[in-house]
């Protein structure tokens, strides 16, 4: 299970709204409390580098300095986030074959239907995709 | 002249879990070559089969992206820490 306060869901919409008509993606930055629920601290919107509707890329110096910081302040890469402009928030063939962080939860946010966004998690290995349960705190 | 490498959690698993291992230059491909006799496997999916950096990787000297320093040809010193991050990226 991912604990989502409130306002980093919000934040995750909003980036994905203000993203359009591209993909948005950013990195959750939280704690690791039991092993089976992790909780995000924040939310790092980020620049989508392939500034594409169909895929994303976090921009590599971006991404080192915010693994950087993350690391800096003791939390853990809780989570990857990017959203999906016109299809379902899974994990399309694309986002299974480029997974590289079996440890962190895919959060997806879908803004198929614009007035009722949709945010769900998973872990993906290997290319195996499992779904978990996302709590808005 | 050791170089300090960080491995991300997806390739741990090729060096006995360590987060970080050392390794020598001068270059960053003569490092990865160095560290693939060390641990043989490690550098699969890391460099490619042209001989490149793998699109799909990141590889940082003192937290500078590569790519703006010649790439695999990079220079790495005594002290440098090497960095290997794998891409966020899907579509």
């Amino acid at each position: 299970m991912i604990e989502l306060p409130e306002d980093i869901r919000d934040q995750l919409i909003s980036h994905s709204v203000a993203g359009l008509p591209d993909e948005a993606c950013g990195l959750l930055a939280g704690t690791n409390g039991d092993g089976r629920t992790v909780r995000a601290e924040r939310f790092y919107a980020m620049t989508n580098a392939d500034h594409s509707a169909m895929t994303y890329r976090l921009d590599p110096t971006e991404q080192l300095r915010v693994f950087n910081e993350i690391e800096d302040k003791g939390w853990e890469l809780i989570g990857i986030f990017h959203s999906h402009t016109h299809t379902e928030a899974y994990p399309s063939e694309t986002d299974r074959r480029q997974a590289f962080y079996p440890e962190a939860h895919y959060v997806l946010a879908s803004l198929a239907d614009r007035n009722n966004p949709v945010v769900r998690a998973f872990t993906i290995t290997e290319g195996d995709v499992e779904e978990h349960e996302v709590r808005i705190t | 002249m050791p170089v300090k490498v960080k491995i991300p959690t997806i390739f741990r698993g090729r060096v006995g879990g360590r987060p970080t291992v050392e390794g020598d230059g001068p270059t960053v491909r003569d490092l990865l070559q160095d560290l693939e006799g060390r641990y043989p496997g490690l550098t699969a999916g890391i460099v490619s089969e042209d001989g490149g950096l793998h699109r799909f990787v990141n590889l940082y000297v003192n937290d500078e992206d590569v790519r703006y320093l010649g790439s695999l040809e990079a220079e790495v010193k005594e002290g440098d820490t090497v960095a290997i991050l794998p891409a966020v990226a899907g579509g």
